[in-house]
């Protein structure tokens, strides 16, 4: 060690006006020193702080986010080994410690220069968790769909090319010769003129003395020999054999358990506790009062679980609690209402003049749709394992962010960020809830209390209706169409925004546009759900575009199209899709087909439905998926993650549906949450464009054009329009099955 | 004091006869791959194998359990590498997304090659349409199966089983 002498430094650099500005020095100093400690063994050199490179020549990729499932951690290790040239058969990866020289330094320098590229949905976290700019470059996020084309193409490449460049100079100085005769290949470089060859290890340690470039030259794509192929994911063998670790997989010594209830409605706290009315059941430590919760500490899980059914505790009653879902309808459609009565619409997007359009126009659509709150529901209930010892907390948990959740730990504590240490695990599901640190709060607090360290586990129950929820809202449209069944304006009012900005914006060439929404607070706390704002306004958009498409006598796919004239990349991507499913091809009785396109984080999804409707019950039969997010870094993996966001929000669209009932949350489990099972999921084909454009994310994506894809499918099926998720709610039981030809 | 045999090994413990098998085997037998998800039967991810056959452990007391054969994730293992054909087919078709509900996945996907060792597609959909994977790897699934099936087939007559 004491090797880290070099005076420029590669870091993550920011995209910036739709280019990538590679190896920005965004931090003077040298971090690879610090992190040396953390992440590197004596004998093993570390290059910066993505790459490390042992003796034996395997070359580490030290990746800053976590793996729920999207695959992460190999895309990443793809997209270093790739500049590197390293042998991909001996890279290894290592999920990066939760510690501030690991923070997302590319979305937080994005956020301090006000970067357009910058993932607004980041906004809201940054605010609500770190509220001063000293403060926020601590984050270490995973979400958005961001970790390839932000830390992957600004990180993770530059780093890989800037440790193969002085890998070169290195093996040039040690053989004198012109670095330019060298060649980098499978982690070894080549002198072929003296017929000379050597591992990156012989050089690791000389070339971590050598400035690293800052801007070094990237691979184009012809030249990729490892982004692009199918390599298997690294934490694929872990978890097929029981041993990879999940957060609730924690085990330590002289360990208890913890079960915890919060106050059923939201925002209201505890009244009274009466610890004595479980203190003599078995196992029981203790009962921790949390304010909003009461938690009971137990030698077993289970144990912890009966007492805290048992436990005599009085909840707050404010209020809250004589909400019902319907009155939060009411309040939406009223806001609405008012917005406009009293002028003040809150602009979303404007073009052109869609009132003077509306009043020439020579027919009307109007439509009005609704979704209701969604919960994540991750297989893994939230849970975290927390021990406080010797002046720090010790934590193990799965988080999207874990250094933004030791801060909060640090600060409810009132400890120093640098004695809350994060041990991150596997996540057993995300899809944006373990961004919210509320799990591990809890189990710090408790642990707080006790000499031993403490499991805390959501109960199932605990975890649907203690959820941060998708949004329910109202989104109304109103179309004008000109004698040829053209739109020729546009409106668009909907309730409750979030992120991000663009998810109600529509591809289509219609010149005269206004897309305004009303606030309107509720007492429910909102939360990412995977695709965020895509996965409600892409079902209101594209049910409507369906709507008034079939008012115009047109075919749903070619109306479309002709009014994508001008977004050459959606028309390429739509055509795949219909292509693919054999758009024109005649269905069986009783099946219908429906498409829908939606961009979001930077990807342009199309997806065809064929479902069957029979005996009122919808079975998606199929699903064609076009994607186009600039170039697959991981085919399978990009393949994984459509098949992934599809599942998702097809159980969503039909299945998924959080009300508020005496003003907490009705759903419990799976059997009134129910999910979409293996006898009920389509089969599903996805087809992967690399245009060459800038690269989008994975993750997300999938999920917002599956839930209208399906609903303009039954629409085609049964000539019923489902105007209200999920579609469970609509009886299809006697709609006219007669209008085939709506297509 | 119940006595527990899990993949072959006996275990002699202190616990609760109500307690759900689940917890005794995650927090006392030190076997953490078979997962806890909703507590009452909906979602598979506790699955573990009782004389052969697939149950629920969270709802299942430990001493229902008692003195038969308990198969876990960790105890199916059983080609050179230590996995299972299930196993290895899972990893053929890079079917795991977060995890979580492979264990239970992987021991309803070995119960049914084990009873059925050519499953058709209703066959599949009815056998695993108990386990949910909320990261939808169905057809993954359902490829590796029909994977396990074709390789289990080609190596016939030379294994028993050691579940059934």
């Amino acid at each position: 060690m004491g090797k880290w002498t070099r005076r420029a430094f590669i870091t993550t650099g920011v995209l910036a006006g739709g280019a990538v500005v590679i190896g920005v020095a965004i931090r003077p100093g040298n971090r690879a020193g610090k992190v040396a400690p953390l992440i590197a063994s004596e004998d093993e050199t570390v290059f910066n702080v993505w790459v490390k490179i042992a003796p034996d020549n395997t070359v580490t990729a030290i990746i800053p986010h976590a793996e729920m499932g999207q695959g992460v951690h190999t895309t990443l290790a793809m997209m270093l080994a790739e500049e590197m040239d390293a042998d991909w058969n001996n890279v290894s990866m290592l999920e990066a410690p939760a510690d501030s020289e690991y923070a997302n330094y590319a979305l937080a320098k994005g956020y301090a220069a006000g970067d357009v590229d910058f993932p607004a949905f980041l906004v809201d976290t940054i605010d609500g968790f770190f509220l001063t700019a000293t403060q926020f470059m601590k984050l270490q996020i995973t979400g958005g769909s961001t970790s390839v084309p932000t830390t992957g193409q600004a990180g993770m490449r530059v780093a890989g090319a800037a440790a193969k460049a002085v890998l070169l100079q290195a093996a040039a100085d040690t053989w004198s010769v012109p670095v330019e005769e060298l060649t980098a290949k499978l982690s070894y470089i080549s002198h072929q003129s003296s017929n000379r060859r050597a591992p990156y290890a012989k050089f690791a340690m000389q070339a971590a003395e050598l400035s690293q470039p800052v801007k070094p030259v990237l691979k184009t794509p012809d030249e990729f020999t490892i982004l692009g192929t199918d390599v298997q994911k690294f934490d694929v063998p872990a978890k097929v054999d029981g041993s990879a670790s999940f957060g609730i997989d924690a085990r330590l010594p002289g360990m208890k358990y913890a079960a915890v209830k919060a106050s059923p409605v939201f925002g209201t706290n505890v009244v009274s506790v009466d610890e004595t009315s479980v203190q003599d059941m078995p196992g029981v430590r203790r009962v921790v009062n949390l304010d909003d919760a009461v938690a009971v500490i137990a030698d077993g899980y289970w144990q912890a679980k009966q007492a805290l059914d048992q436990l005599d505790v009085v909840f707050e009653e404010n209020g809250n609690e004589t909400i019902e879902q319907s009155d939060i309808f009411e309040q939406f459609s009223s806001d609405m209402d008012s917005a406009i009565a009293n002028g003040d619409e809150i602009v979303d997007f404007e073009t052109g003049d869609a009132n003077t359009a509306m009043a020439s126009a020579a027919r009307m659509v109007e439509a009005e749709y609704r979704v209701p709150y969604l919960s994540h529901a991750p297989m893994e209930p939230m849970n975290c394992t927390a021990w406080v010892h010797d002046d720090i907390c010790e934590l193990w948990t799965g988080t999207q962010n874990p250094l933004g959740f030791a801060s909060e730990v640090a600060g409810v504590l009132d400890m120093d960020l640098e004695d809350v240490v994060l041990h991150n695990q596997y996540l057993g599901g995300g899809f944006g809830r373990r961004a919210f640190p509320d799990y591990t709060i809890q189990a710090a607090r408790i642990a707080s209390e006790v000499h031993f360290p403490v499991q805390l586990i959501w109960s199932r129950e605990e975890d649907m209706r203690h959820d941060h929820y998708r949004q329910a809202s109202i989104s109304r449209f109103k179309a004008a169409l000109d004698e040829s069944g053209k739109p020729t304006a546009w409106v668009n009012q909907y309730v409750e925004k979030h992120d991000p900005k663009e998810a109600p914006y529509i591809p289509y060439g219609i010149d005269n546009q206004f897309i305004h929404f009303a606030e309107s607070q509720t007492h429910v706390p909102w939360g990412f759900w995977r695709s965020v704002d895509h996965s409600l306004h892409a079902f209101f958009t594209e049910s409507f575009i369906d709507e008034v498409a079939f008012e115009a006598g047109q075919d749903p796919y070619r109306y479309r199209r002709d009014l994508l004239a001008s977004a050459p990349r959606f028309q390429k991507v739509l055509d795949l899709a219909a292509d693919k499913s054999d758009w024109d091809a005649p269905l069986p009785e009783n099946w219908g087909r429906g498409i829908a396109i939606h961009k979001s984080f930077g990807t342009i999804v199309a997806q065809v439905v064929e479902v069957e409707v029979i005996d009122g019950k919808v079975r998606p039969r199929r699903a064609i998926c076009a994607v186009d997010a600039g170039f697959a870094m991981h085919p399978d993996g990009m393949r994984a993650q459509m098949e992934s966001g599809i599942v998702y929000g097809l159980t969503a669209a039909l299945y998924s549906d959080i009300s508020i009932r005496r003003g907490a949350v009705a759903q419990s489990n799976f059997h009134d949450y129910p999910m979409l099972r293996m006898n009920e999921s389509p089969d599903i084909e996805t087809y992967i464009i690399n245009s060459g454009e800038k690269i989008g994310g994975a993750g997300e994506p999938g999920t917002p054009a599956i839930a209208p894809a399906l609903v303009n499918a039954i629409f085609n099926a049964t000539g019923k329009r489902i105007r209200e998720l999920p579609v469970k709610l609509h009886d299809l039981n006697d709609v006219a099955l007669e209008s085939k030809d709506v297509a | 004091m119940i006595t527990l045999h899990i993949n072959g090994e006996t275990h002699e413990l202190d616990v609760d006869p109500v307690t759900p098998l689940l917890w005794v085997i995650r927090e006392q037998t030190g076997l953490t791959g078979t997962k806890f998800g909703c507590g009452i039967s909906q979602c598979g991810a506790c699955t573990v194998h009782l004389n052969g056959q697939p149950i629920r452990s969270c709802v299942t007391p430990v001493q229902a359990a008692a003195n038969q054969q308990i198969t876990t994730i960790e105890g199916i293992g059983k080609n050179d590498e230590g996995l299972h054909a299930v196993q290895q087919a899972w990893i053929d078709e890079q079917v795991p997304q977060c995890g979580y509900c492979q264990s239970g996945q992987i021991m309803s996907a070995v119960a049914l090659l084990e009873q059925n060792p050519a499953p058709s597609d209703e066959d599949i959909d009815a056998a695993m349409s108990g386990n949910i994977c909320r990261c939808g790897t169905y057809s993954r699934i359902r490829r590796g199966i029909k994977r396990a099936a074709t390789t289990l087939a080609s190596t016939s007559g030379t294994e028993g089983s050691r579940n059934g």
